[in-house]
Parts: structure tokens; sequence; C-alpha cells
């Protein structure tokens, strides 16, 4: 099996140089397997979702090197799509025109594109609201949308930034089970960033706990858990315990720095 | 690559027939309504103030005076050209043709003025953003020259363009061009990062990041830009005709004042306030025309 995404050792510094310079990623090494679902889990602020840009290729890297298949990372690239917490979707186009907004750049003819985003839109079950305008959609259906659009490109690799963090629970856990079909549907790998060990629990094959900041890996706990989960099970119960315990120690330390800080 | 023009508009079907007409025309109505009650308080106000004998009918003539006499008014709108060697001291328009003519010319002056401040001003302000070379070079000028008042531009228009419209349009293009050309520039600003991000991440080229992305997600903002400078425009207008470019409603306000007609100014008053309204209506309607995109209510001032 292929690496989809490695980090080595990298390392992120914000504003480096000046007096508002702070350190947001140190040392990470991680590896992507082709397919596999990661959480990065970690206290607000901890600089996971900061890694998540690093991998789009949307910042770059301070100190070490990100590699995507074999290839260093240096730009954005269609094969890594990004979908973003809050709606990103462009609210002048019409939902099928933003699915297809990534092909609309090159020289796709109309009806091909058109057909393609029937297809992934029936794939996340809103094909009848092909012309709506997002603004006519609810919150769930906008990042479905969202999804749709990153399918459109047919991505090897899904950058999720909080996706669902502003849903609420019953529609997450819709979203979740959606997420998962559609992530075995699409062979690709998945980076998620939640602070929610819930989520976590749910849908990571790995989940790469962060420290506070600097945000560095502290650990990762492989979910061994068959599919479709229980999330309730003994084993289920015993893993959130253990998340809980490890991000609480981090969330004190970074309680205690504030509180130094201030 | 266009983009298809949304056909039918208004998601979910409204009721057919007359109670839909009516339930369409019952927000406008209300609107209108509103505004003749609010014109028509003031208007009391006044009239009572002139019964009381607190206001001056030498000073401050109460509507009923000043739009009484309309006739007479309209003598003072003369747009003959009596100074030019050979014209017939009685030659010219009709008043009425006058008033006319007069509200026309400083109406196209206002038009042209701010629709060339709006290209020239957007144009800049995307290129500042797009080339860092275009900021360095233009933006601390700007910066500069954007807080002088339009009056200091009045004798350097009059010295370019001597007297006519040239000088009156300069007059309003000078004075909202450094002003818009900034909102444009924070209008840039303030674009959601998310969706620049997105288009990069697709892989969109800096060219279709602001063709395709930032270009749109501006526009509402620019409207208002553009609502707000109209008024702007108006103002200006007003200052460069009172100076000397011929004629136009600035000139019959000028002429009100040395010819001590208090009468004459509140009926000028009363058309540029009407003009105004008139014009920033359309605009509105433009806006929600053009921003089809937008929920009821959303970016816009009103």
């Amino acid at each position: 099996m292929s690496i989809s995404v490695t980090c080595n050792n990298v390392g992120k510094i914000w504003a480096e140089g000046t007096p508002r310079a702070h350190e947001a990623l140190r040392g990470v090494n991680l590896e992507v397997k082709d397919g596999e679902f990661v959480v990065l889990l970690g206290p607000s602020g901890c600089g996971k979702s900061t890694l998540l840009y690093l991998v789009a290729g949307l910042e770059a890297a301070t100190s070490g090197e990100i590699m995507s298949f074999g290839e260093p990372v240096t730009e954005p690239a269609p094969d890594r799509s990004l979908i973003f917490q809050e709606t990103s979707l462009f609210p002048w186009l019409s939902v099928w025109q933003n699915v297809t907004f990534g092909l609309s750049l090159g020289e796709m003819p109309l009806e091909q594109r058109k057909e393609i985003a029937t297809k992934v839109l029936t794939k996340v079950g809103l094909r009848a609201a092909l012309d709506k305008r997002p603004h006519e959609l609810s919150g769930g259906m906008r990042q479905r949308v969202a999804v749709a659009r990153a399918l459109a490109m047919e991505p090897k690799v899904l950058l999720m930034d909080e996706p669902f963090a502003a849903l609420d629970v019953q529609t997450r856990a819709k979203m979740q089970d959606f997420l998962l079909d559609v992530w075995r549907d699409a062979a690709a790998s998945v980076l998620f960033v939640t602070h929610h060990i819930d989520e976590a629990v749910a849908l990571a094959d790995r989940v790469v706990v962060f420290t506070s900041r600097p945000g560095q890996i502290k650990e990762i706990v492989p979910v061994d858990l068959p599919r479709p989960r229980d999330p309730f099970s003994p084993e289920a119960q015993e893993l959130r315990r253990h998340l809980t315990a490890i991000l609480s120690a981090e969330v004190d330390k970074a309680f205690a720095e504030q509180e130094a800080l201030a | 690559m266009t983009y298809k023009v949304n056909e039918e508009r208004g998601g979910p079907t409204a009721p057919s027939g007359l109670d839909a007409l009516l339930a369409r025309l019952k927000a406008p109505a209300m609107a209108v309504g509103w505004t003749i009650v609010s014109v028509g308080l003031f208007a009391l106000l006044w009239e009572f103030l002139w019964l009381i004998g607190l206001a001056d009918p030498k000073l401050l003539p109460p509507p009923h005076i000043f739009m009484g006499n309309i006739t007479e008014q309209a003598q003072y709108f003369n747009t003959a050209q009596r100074w030019q060697i050979g014209a017939d001291p009685n030659a010219g328009p009709t008043p009425y043709q006058a008033v006319w003519i007069t509200i026309v010319s400083s109406t196209m002056r206002v038009l042209i003025g701010l629709f060339l401040a709006a290209v020239v001003s957007i144009s800049v302000g995307i290129a500042i953003r797009y080339w860092k070379m275009m900021e360095n070079l233009t933006l601390p000028t700007i910066t500069l020259l954007a807080p002088v008042s339009p009056i200091a531009w009045l004798p350097v228009a009059i010295f370019l363009f001597g007297i006519g419209n040239a000088p009156a349009i300069f007059m309003v293009f000078i004075a909202l061009f450094f002003t818009m050309t900034l909102a444009t520039i924070t209008q840039i600003d303030s674009v959601n990062q998310n969706y620049i991000n997105v288009a990069r991440t697709m892989g969109a080229s800096k060219r279709q990041i602001y063709t395709r992305v930032i270009l749109p997600a501006i526009l509402p903002g620019l409207l208002v830009v553009l609502r707000l400078n109209l008024f702007g425009a108006w103002m200006v207008v007003l200052i460069a005709e009172a100076t000397g470019v011929g004629y136009g409603l600035g000139q019959v306000i000028m002429l009100a004042r040395n010819t001590f007609n208090p009468g004459l100014v509140f009926f000028t008053i009363v058309i540029i306030g009407l003009l105004g309204f008139f014009f920033d209506f359309g605009l509105r309607m433009a806006q929600r025309r053009l921003l089809y995109w937008l929920p009821k209510g959303a970016g816009s001032l009103g």
C-alpha cells in the first residue's frame, strides 16, 4: 500500500522574524496510508488546522518536508481537496456550478461538467438541489455540496477542517455516516481535523492526538473497531476514556499557560 | 465562461392571481406611505412654525409659499447664453424648458462623473491588490490625497478645464475617486479567505481568482459604495456649479443667494432631494437585479 501523505519533522512558525511570531507546529512526523482515515485531535488552537493547510499546500512549512505520493508539496493541487468548517460555497453560483467550479477553470465543456455535477450530487443525495442557490440550503446540505465539490475533482486525499462543527448533533451524526460511505466509495485517504472525541472514535482508523502549542504529536491511537461502529460498545467507551484523559491533560496545560500570560 | 442567469427567482411558488399581486405590492406601498408621512410631518412642522410666527417667511418661507409659485421660480432658471456676443436677450428656452435643461445638465454631470469615478477607481483598486508594484507606486499618493476637500480641487478644475461641463465632471470625479479606490481595496481585503483558498486548492490561477472569485465577491459591497457616493456626487456638483460653470442647479442656488431669494433656495433643494431620492431608488433596483444571489435584505443598506 502506498503512502498518500508523509510529514517529515514538519514545523511551522507564523509571522516568523516578527515580534508577533508564534510557533504553531513542531517536529511533526506522520504517514498516512492510501485510503486511510486519519483524525487529527487536539485542543483548539493547537495547530492541527495549520498542519492541514500545509498538507493542502496553501501555506509553506517553516521546517521539515511534506510529500504526497512521493512528490514534495509546494503548492495546492486538485487531488488534495480541502473542506472547511464554515460554508465556503460561492453564493453567486448555483449548486451545480459550485460543484464544478474547479473543472470550469480548465477547458471542460459545459455538458460534461453538468454530467459530472449530476453524478456527484446524486452520490451525496442532493440531485434535486442541482439548480438551487447555496442560501436556499440548510447547513448540512451545504456541507454535502462542499463534499460533492471536492469529489468532483476526484481527489486522492480529502482534507477536512472541522467540517461538521457548525452542525447540530443529530445532523452531525448523519453526516459522519454519510462521510464514511463517501470515503469507502471514493477510495481516497482522509485527514480529518476535530476537537470532538466522539467524532474521532466514530470515524478514525487512527487518531493523532496533538499537544497544545506548539502542536506536537503526543500519541497516535489506532482504532481497530469494525464499521459500522457502535458508539456504546465497551471498546468504544474505553477508547473515549483514554482519549479524554490525554486531552484533558493538554487542556489543563493550555489553561495554565494562558493564566501565566494574563 | 458565462454564468447562467437565474430565471426562476423567488424560491417557493407564490399564490397566483390578484392575491399574489396585492401581496407583492404591499411592501412597496408601505414604503411609499411612510415616505409621504415622514416628509409630510416635516412640512407640517415647518408650516406650524410659520403659523405661530417663529419661522420668518422672508428667511424661511414654508413649503406652501416656495412650492406655490412654481411659474415665478421657473423664471430664474435661465439657461440662455446671454453673455455671448450677438445673442438676443429674449432668446432661449421658455422658463419651464429652462428648468428641465438645468435639471438634466446637472444630472448628466453627476452621472458621468460618478460613472468615470466608479470605473477608474474600481480598476485602480483591483490593480493595486493585483500588482504589488502598483500598490507601491500609487497607494501612498492616493491615501495622501483622499482627505483633501473637493473645494480645494475647484481652482484646479477651472485652471484645467475652464468653464462648462468638463470642470464640473472633473470635480465629481476627483471628489469620489480617492475614497472609492480605498473602498475597493477594503472590499478586496475583506473577501472571505475560504473562498480564495477553495479556488486555490482547485488550481485557479491568480487571474482566475480575481475574475471568478474576488470580483463577484466584492460586487455587493461596491454597489453600496456606489450608492453612498451618488449622494457625494450630488453635493459636489452643486459646489462646482455654484462657482460658475455656466448653468445648473448649483448656479441657481448661488443666484438665489446673491438676490436674497430663500424661496428659490428651498425650491431648488426640493428638486435636488427628489433627484437624489429617485436615483438612489434606481440604483437599489439595479442592485437587486444584479445581486440575484443575495437573500432579501442582505448585503445592502435597506
